[in-house]
């Protein structure tokens, strides 16, 4: 099987993997403790999950604090549900923002306001675009996880910040991968998207800033995040932020390559979304007339979505590509390529003469 | 100076990874396909989660739904904010995650050996009742207390974090469990719901009652250290009743000895020595046991528990709690460390 849903999940590192077998030692050995007990194994755990946590820092801005969580989703929730506390208060986001994201907002709905920020055709926001005048927390992604646009969060940030309120970046699929934006109050990031295991993921909040918990209990993490961590997760996911930081030249650039071999096997489809501002590890192309779900049970060999893995399977056409324009026929003729540190050339330019030759046989 | 083997006893915090559950992650790591994926590796993926699933139900008996999540507390969080029924009584001597979400909601108090009354559970409302409290090893009542609750048109809340895997679990109609206490990873755990009828929905994985990608591996390896099941326990009592012998013959006391306990936990009072010295020293000697929950520990706070049951010397207990690797041997290692704090 070739693999080009990186923006779904991607494979574990080696490296991850083996940092994270310590600290799932059975009764023979000590790597097993609680890192909130006050014992000697306790305190070699906590100090591991201490480790991590400085490791997943050395990637965020100086001046702020990592908090662990089960994924980005829970990061997401504890920074909307944590920061919206006056009701009444505007919460804005972005229209192609992860559906962690609009799922919150509707949640708030009810005792806040809730405030859409449209994207243009590209899928970009336009950085001098309208802001209430009662804002308090604006939403906006670093990268989309859909189409790869990379948002202008920097000068929306500058405004933002202007008018007092707050900025939460979604920085899961950018994070690790390319320079964070800068102004950012709070970064939810995820690390089975940057090559570490599944149910960690952490956010970061900028010093100074008084959040609320989600997940009341045990108080651990300064109270903001009850339950027990785990060291293994905390240690794959600070070896995955390490080599990240490692790879940040060769992993971009590697990147670059693969969406150029796509491209030129894929010339006749159409990109969705903007052509200078993305990531390059994502690619989501339309094709007009294609019959996607017909392509997939084709190509049972070669992995890859028609968008979120999240909304896979509901059926609805995409609401990103809905958000930049595209018809529902169009946005259910697209579909989305991922790639990165583990893709092969060889591997991707065969899947994509694969796709290539399957679609064309659709005519 | 020798440096002694580690002794750990403080299963109650945290219990170590089962050979099987270790195994199983491996082959999780392995399925590393976001199991809401389309894609054959999704659908593999999505497989082998609803196999776990479906482990898990045949391993605790459980014929209600199992929503994944990061562990207890969450498993409890999501059953407070979004159960149908306002939360409207906690027993006094839930874990932290109950209380601090509780609110208003009234404090059912509990007796000398730390239990509650089954009668005043009769509340129209979302009753939060723990099944072992996770610093006495103190077993509620709780058929009495389901009965109770349902004759009333309410709902119970089982935190079971110190029990699944342990006991049969409770007629309740959302239990809380973790997976880290019965020898799967952390990071972990479950909340089961009789039916999803009893909770809002909020979108996303878990058939729309908890978002975020699923953690497989954690959920394979869950599943694998439930199926060990609980033989081990037989032992335990043993090894638990020889420890209350020996604190109480050396003049200490054993709490809530004479009501039914899991035989895991253990509380133990040495007369004239803090709970702070005890754990010092025991430390020094490489032995691993706490002060009342591992969440709580380093603040020195007295215990809720402790202060529930009306216990007057709190500050000098500490918790011990055993595990299936623990050994005789171990045990009479700690009467002799128990004998050397307690000169």
């Amino acid at each position: 099987m070739i693999y080009l849903d990186y923006q779904a999940t991607t494979p574990l590192a080696p490296e991850a993997r083996d940092a994270m077998l310590p600290w799932l030692g059975g009764a023979d050995g000590d790597g097993y403790a609680n890192p909130h007990s006050a014992h000697r194994p306790g305190r070699a755990a906590a100090a591991a999950v201490e480790v991590a946590r400085d490791q997943v820092a050395a990637l965020m801005p100086p001046g702020g604090r990592v908090i662990f969580t089960s994924g980005a989703t829970e990061a997401i929730n504890l920074a909307i549900f944590g920061t919206m506390r006056r009701s009444g208060s505007t919460f804005a986001a972005t229209t192609i923002e992860h559906a962690a994201v609009l799922d919150c907002a509707q949640a708030i709905a009810a005792t806040n306001v809730v405030s859409a920020i449209p994207v243009d055709r590209e899928g970009l926001v336009d950085p001098e675009c309208d802001l209430a005048g009662s804002l308090a927390l604006l939403a906006v992604m670093h990268v989309n996880n859909e189409i790869g646009t990379i948002q202008p969060v920097a000068r929306l940030a500058e405004r933002v910040h202007a008018r007092g309120a707050l900025v939460l970046c979604d920085a899961v699929q950018g994070w690790g991968k390319l320079p964070l934006p800068g102004g950012c109050d709070m970064i939810a990031v995820s690390a089975h998207k940057l090559y570490g295991p599944k149910g960690i993921g952490a956010l970061w909040i900028r010093d100074g800033i008084p959040l609320d918990p989600l997940i009341h209990g045990g108080g651990q993490q300064g109270g903001l995040r009850s339950g027990t961590l785990s060291p293994a997760l905390c240690a794959g996911f600070g070896v995955a932020a390490r080599l990240a930081g490692e790879c940040a030249d060769a992993d971009p650039a590697h990147a670059e390559r693969l969406a150029a071999i796509v491209r030129a096997e894929l010339a006749d489809w159409t990109l969705n979304g903007s052509e200078t501002a993305r990531w390059p590890g994502n690619l989501n192309l339309r094709r007009d007339g294609l019959d996607v779900a017909r392509l997939m049970s084709d190509l049972r060999g070669v992995a890859f979505s028609a968008g979120s893995a999240c909304a896979s399977g509901s059926g609805r056409p995409s609401h990103v590509l809905r958000a930049i324009g595209l018809s529902a026929a169009q946005a259910n003729s697209s579909i989305r390529l991922g790639f990165g540190r583990y893709s092969t050339e060889d591997s991707v330019r065969r899947a994509a003469q694969a796709i290539a030759a399957a679609a064309a046989a659709q005519d | 100076m020798t440096v002694s083997p580690p002794l750990y006893l403080d299963h109650a915090a945290t219990t170590p990874l089962r050979p099987a559950a270790r195994a199983a992650l491996e082959r999780g790591f392995v399925l590393w396909a976001n199991p809401s994926s389309p894609h054959v590796a999704g659908r593999k993926a999505r497989a082998a989660l609803e196999d776990a699933r479906a482990r898990i139900k045949g391993a605790l008996g459980w014929d209600g739904e199992v929503v994944f999540t990061a562990g207890a507390s969450e498993a409890i969080e999501l059953t407070l904010t979004r159960c149908v029924m306002p939360l409207v009584a906690v027993s006094a001597t839930e874990h932290e995650a109950v209380l601090r979400h509780a609110g208003e909601a009234a404090r059912l108090t509990v007796d000398a050996d730390g239990l509650v009354d089954p009668a005043v559970c009769a509340l129209s409302g979302l009753v939060a009742v723990q099944q072992v409290n996770n610093e006495t090893g103190t077993i509620q009542p709780l058929a009495a207390v389901a009965r109770s609750v349902h004759a009333a048109g309410g709902l119970l809340l089982a935190d079971c974090a110190q029990s699944a895997g342990k006991l049969v679990l409770p007629e309740a109609d959302f239990i809380a469990i973790s997976a880290h206490k019965f020898g799967g990873p952390i990071g972990v755990g479950a909340l089961l719901v009789r039916d999803f009828g009893l909770l809002r929905a909020s979108g996303g994985q878990e058939r729309g009652y908890r978002s975020g990608t699923e953690n497989l591996p954690g959920a394979m390896a869950m599943a694998a250290a439930l199926e060990e099941g609980w033989d081990w326990l037989e032992t335990a009592v043993t090894l638990r009743d020889r420890l209350d012998s020996a604190v109480t013959a050396a003049g200490g006391e054993s709490l809530c000895r004479d009501t039914a306990r899991v035989p895991s936990i253990a509380a133990y009072r040495m007369p004239g020595r803090s709970a702070a010295t005890q754990l010092i020293r025991f430390d020094a000697m490489g032995i691993a046991v706490s002060a009342g929950s591992a969440c709580s520990s380093g603040s020195l706070k007295t215990s809720h528990v402790l202060a529930a049951i009306g216990y007057p010397h709190s500050d000098e207990v500490v918790r011990v709690s055993i595990g299936r690797e623990t050994s005789a041997a171990d045990i009479d290692r700690f009467i002799a460390a128990w004998h050397e704090v307690a000169r």
